[in-house]
């Protein structure tokens, strides 16, 4: 059966793909948040999933604003890299699983998760980046990946609360597949930062220590937060973060924490990263 | 707006909310249009046959071509649509910031050096009236 072994909490600034793309990864101002990743590629080649299942928001490039989808379900054999108006990123092509895909949307559905099924569809920085930050630069990305994107463009995302219990959904789709695959999710986006109007350049450290304390310890009481605190303290886009609880919801209760990273700034963002371990429970 | 929200109290911020989505619908349209090079080329050709393309108000119109950004957001625009006019000028994100908050990209880079904007005295639009 499939199973899953473990989460990462991931921001996806279009800046560190760029840094990666540009091989300046190493210089003054991108040198540390590339360090705070160190310990997570090494984590990664150990780790070796089959799968990643990947929650993300597109930024406008597969859906403009004629067609805003709340949760919507790659079910492609490939995503091809989109060009968000500079070019594609010249990274590997992304390849899906659609057999398991198709199992995950079917078994969403019934299980009253109505997401939209995409059979066609590229994918932006905020699918890529991750994958970079995890993997590096190598020629093929060395797992399958199987995209969620999440509306948090126009008001309301998803609340939290709903993610969380859409994690579940997806742990119950993912449990339930009868062939052996390690699965690993990501849940991307933030941390806080607004790029918007007079208040653009927020940043609240405070309000993302807590956020990655109640990811790691306490979803059930986090995932409970109101859209204004996330707009409020975290800045109009921190409410991407809502997404990092569709990957805790897919977890155990307990999880082991095996690392975490923070760091301002990156472009107009703060840069948050954890990465979390289910209990092994009988599976080899 | 039909009704006061409670994210309408947070300052220098617009909430990209359903009734804004609506009234932005077309700039919005217009300006993911430039995410494609021959879509550029035709503005850059003759601005004012593209823009007829799009129905937007005349005061968004208007916003476009003066390069408002502030007042395109207010209009119903944005930031990830708005970025992509912004980015046919030349302007990155990061300088687009430095413009709406009036710092200028000198100052504005600096201060996200230093850790940012700071939640203190930004959480409601009384905080800025008191400034």
């Amino acid at each position: 059966m499939a199973w899953i072994s473990s989460g990462v909490g991931c921001s996806h600034v279009p800046a560190l793909g760029v840094a990666v793309d540009q091989k300046i990864t190493n210089d003054d101002y991108y040198g540390p948040i590339f360090k705070g990743f160190e310990y997570s590629k090494k984590w990664m080649e150990q780790e070796k999933p089959d799968v990643v299942f990947l929650v993300y928001n597109d930024h406008c490039t597969a859906f403009d604003a004629s067609c805003i989808p709340t949760f919507a379900l790659g079910c492609a054999a490939e995503y091809q890299p989109a060009d968000e108006g500079w070019g594609p990123r010249p990274v590997p092509v992304v390849k899906g699983n659609q057999r398991l895909s198709s199992h995950i949307a079917q078994s969403l559905i019934l299980d009253e998760f109505d997401m939209t099924i995409m059979n066609e569809m590229e994918v932006d920085h905020g699918l890529t980046v991750p994958l970079s930050m995890m993997y590096g630069t190598p020629d093929e990305w060395p797992c399958q990946v199987i995209p969620l994107a999440v509306n948090v463009v126009q008001y309301p995302a998803p609340t939290g609360n709903r993610c969380y219990n859409l994690g579940k959904a997806i742990r119950r789709a993912i449990d339930s597949y009868d062939e052996d695959l390690k699965v690993c999710i990501f849940g991307t986006g933030g941390m806080s930062h607004q790029l918007q109007h007079e208040r653009a350049g927020l940043i609240n450290p405070d309000f993302d220590t807590k956020f990655l304390n109640y990811i790691a310890n306490d979803p059930v009481t986090g995932s409970q937060m109101k859209h204004v605190e996330y707009l409020r303290e975290a800045g109009s886009e921190g409410i991407e973060l809502v997404m990092w609880y569709v990957m805790r919801g897919a977890l155990n209760d307990e999880v082991t924490e095996k690392h975490r990273f923070y760091h301002v700034p990156a472009s107009n963002t703060a840069v948050g990263h954890i990465i979390l371990e289910n209990h092994a429970e009988g599976k080899a | 707006m039909t009704k006061s929200e409670e994210y309408d109290d947070i300052p220098g911020t617009i909430v990209f909310d359903a009734d804004r989505s609506r009234q932005g619908y077309h700039l919005n349209m217009f300006c993911i249009s430039l995410r494609e090079q021959k879509n550029r080329d035709a503005f850059k050709a003759d601005a004012d046959a593209y823009l007829d393309k799009f129905p937007m108000t005349a005061e968004q119109r208007q916003a476009v071509l003066d390069q408002e950004w502030n007042l395109m957001l207010e209009l119903g625009g944005n930031i990830y649509y708005t970025s992509k006019l912004a980015a046919f000028h030349g302007i990155n994100f990061q300088e687009l910031a430095g413009i709406m908050t009036g710092m200028g990209s000198t100052d504005y880079r600096a201060m996200m050096l230093a850790g940012g904007r700071s939640i203190e005295g930004n959480r409601n639009k009384k905080e800025w009236e008191d400034k």
